[in-house]
């Protein structure tokens, strides 16, 4: 969110019909994104008897329960553990390459272009590729793939190109008069960084951070052929289609979805701790 | 995410240009480009190590000789000649070319308009952030949970199907809204739009409103607005975008597979095919002709802007 309020005057007074066009527009595609997702959460709880459709036949948490009878269906348990791990792995180092690569980008340096193009490059190739060519890349080795060493590399193609992007978008907001202030008034190059530069881009940098959690939790295509015999979460949810449907799967969906929930308002309540923590020394200053 | 508030780009470009734009010399010894030289190593050696080298194995793979038992060095173009001779690779690159336009097209209309009603229409910035958060909210879980999610939605006795019928529109249930083209489209617009409308709105939260003002002021048009102001000045964000859709969708093999009901298949779901039966040299090919032509594609896009430009400020 950005550090300085600017209001604008209101266009006009009145709202234009293409307001009411628009907002119909709006809550048309909200109802479009939410629609199915709130009839997979309903049929979680499906009754026992019941199926991967309507109608629902009684109310039960069968399938949840399910999810955690050990080796019943996969140990969805598990994956979502080493999901977790890997997610988080993943996040920590995207966030310290791209926020430096970001601040990198600052300036013209020879090679940038080659850099630029590969990132764009990385992120535009289509994700199974990816992942064939480290698998590839591994068989030629000798080497075995696994979740810390193939497959973290394979997402990390993924979420650091995301990352420089993200932090082009919150460099460029970023006023460079205060960081030229510091310098004038003595500060050295790590204090500037420490004491300015770090703290105005963090809402940014916890918005990458976030993002790139998200896309390595979600990711299959470039994990599949990358992740050696122990599953992700994703890739434990793929095979479970492919082999049998209960509404298991929907448990799963409404479980993961709470998660991601709770983790978005945790970070949203931290981010308006610290900028109201801001605020307060600003205002004391 | 921040990409909704509105910057002050304009004031900070006066003060970079006034201070001379580029650093001014101070008591380093280096040069100042090997900071940025240090600050971008980690990134561009992962890049390097993990998605150009193996690019460039697989195309060595894609001239090897192959039998059931392994690979062999060589130097063959017969791989390249079978994929490119084969009818049913024509009909799944013109499948995989007809499901992104579509999907471009309506992720286009629908990201634009919501971009559009987000920024310059919604005054309150906290209503805005609260909107952008219910767009981005179903991102949050797994794209094969939001895939299949439609499954219950649109099937025969799906709740779509008994909306309708609720509300008379028809007698008996509709067939073709589950595993058909029309399932596969809706799904992908599902899952995609959001990459189309989160470019576009922070293109459009950077154009100042004082420049809409004028043009009004001016006895501009709503529509001259649009046409001469908002889309010139968004095009950064709706070119992103356009890379973003189209990419994902030729890259797809999931959502194909899963809500096509086996009716088509995607490029990458053939070559996922060769990959799981060992095939590596054609399924190397294969990869080949489609990083060229994703690769085409979006060059093309990034003629009509330049991206770095816009972005590396």
């Amino acid at each position: 969110m950005a550090t300085h309020v600017v209001s604008y005057r209101p266009l006009s007074e009145r709202r234009p019909w293409t307001f009411y066009v628009l907002g119909g527009l709006f809550f048309g595609f909200l109802l479009f994104l939410y629609g199915p997702m709130f009839v997979i959460y309903l049929l979680s709880f499906q009754g026992e008897n019941g199926g991967v459709t309507f109608p629902m036949v009684g109310v039960s948490t069968i399938w949840f329960e399910d999810i955690f009878k050990r080796g019943q269906m996969a140990d969805i348990p598990v994956s979502f553990g080493r999901s977790m791990r890997l997610a988080l792995v993943v996040a920590s180092l995207t966030v310290v390459f791209s926020v430096a690569a970001g601040l990198a980008f600052r300036r013209r340096f020879p090679g940038s272009g080659v850099i630029f193009y590969l990132a764009v490059a990385s992120l535009v190739m289509p994700s199974l590729l990816v992942g064939f060519g480290i698998g590839l890349g591994f068989q030629f080795l000798g080497l075995q793939p696994s979740l810390f060493t193939s497959a973290l590399g394979a997402q990390l193609t993924w979420t650091l190109p995301f990352g420089l992007f993200a932090m082009f978008a919150v460099v460029n907001r970023f006023n460079r008069a205060w960081e030229e202030a510091a310098r004038d008034l003595g500060a050295s190059s790590w204090q500037v960084l420490r004491h300015i530069t770090i703290p105005i881009l963090l809402p940014g940098i916890i918005g990458v951070a976030m993002g790139a959690f998200t896309l390595s939790y979600d990711e299959y295509a470039r994990t599949t052929l990358t992740i050696g015999p122990k599953n992700t979460l994703p890739l434990e949810l793929y095979a479970l289609i492919s082999s049998a449907t209960s509404p298991t799967l929907f448990a799963i969906g409404t479980i993961t979805t709470s998660v991601s929930f709770v983790a978005i308002i945790v970070t949203l309540l931290v981010v308006a701790h610290m900028q109201r923590r801001r605020g307060r020394t600003t205002a004391k200053a | 995410m921040s990409v909704l508030t509105a910057t002050d780009s304009r004031s900070a470009a006066v003060i970079q240009s006034a201070s001379g734009g580029v650093a001014r010399p101070r008591r380093r010894r280096m040069p100042a480009w090997s900071v940025s030289w240090l600050q971008v190593s980690p990134l561009a050696l992962i890049l390097f190590a993990l998605f150009a080298l193996p690019t460039v194995l697989f195309l060595v793979v894609s001239f090897y000789d192959y039998d059931r038992t392994g690979l062999y060095p060589a130097f063959i173009l017969d791989n390249y000649k079978d994929l490119l001779t084969t009818p049913a690779t024509w009909r799944v690159y013109v499948s995989s070319l007809k499901f992104a336009c579509i999907v471009w097209a309506i992720t286009l209309f629908l990201g634009f308009n919501i971009a559009y009603f987000l920024i310059f229409h919604i005054r309150s910035r906290m209503v805005r952030a609260v909107f952008f958060l219910l767009c981005t909210i179903p991102f949050w879980t797994s794209g094969i949970i939001r895939t299949i999610a439609w499954i219950p939605f649109l099937g025969r006795n799906g709740a779509f199907n008994q909306i309708l019928m609720g509300m008379g529109v028809t007698s008996q249930p509709l067939e073709f809204l589950l595993f058909s083209d029309f399932s596969v489209i809706i799904t992908y617009v599902h899952l995609f739009t959001l990459l189309m409308i989160g470019p576009i709105a922070n293109s459009m939260s950077k154009i100042d409103k004082a420049l809409v003002e004028a043009a009004v002021d001016a006895g501009a048009s709503r529509w001259a607005v649009m046409s001469n102001v908002i889309i010139p000045l968004s095009k950064t964000g709706i070119v992103l975008g356009s890379i973003l859709v189209f990419t994902q969708v030729m890259g797809d093999y999931f959502v194909v597979k899963q809500m096509s009901g086996g009716q088509s298949a995607s490029i990458v779901s053939m070559l996922s095919n060769e990959i799981s039966t060992m095939q590596y040299p054609p399924a190397s090919a294969n990869a080949m002709v489609l990083v060229v032509f994703v690769a085409f594609l979006v060059a093309m896009m990034m003629r009509v802007v330049d991206v770095r430009k816009e972005l590396v400020k």
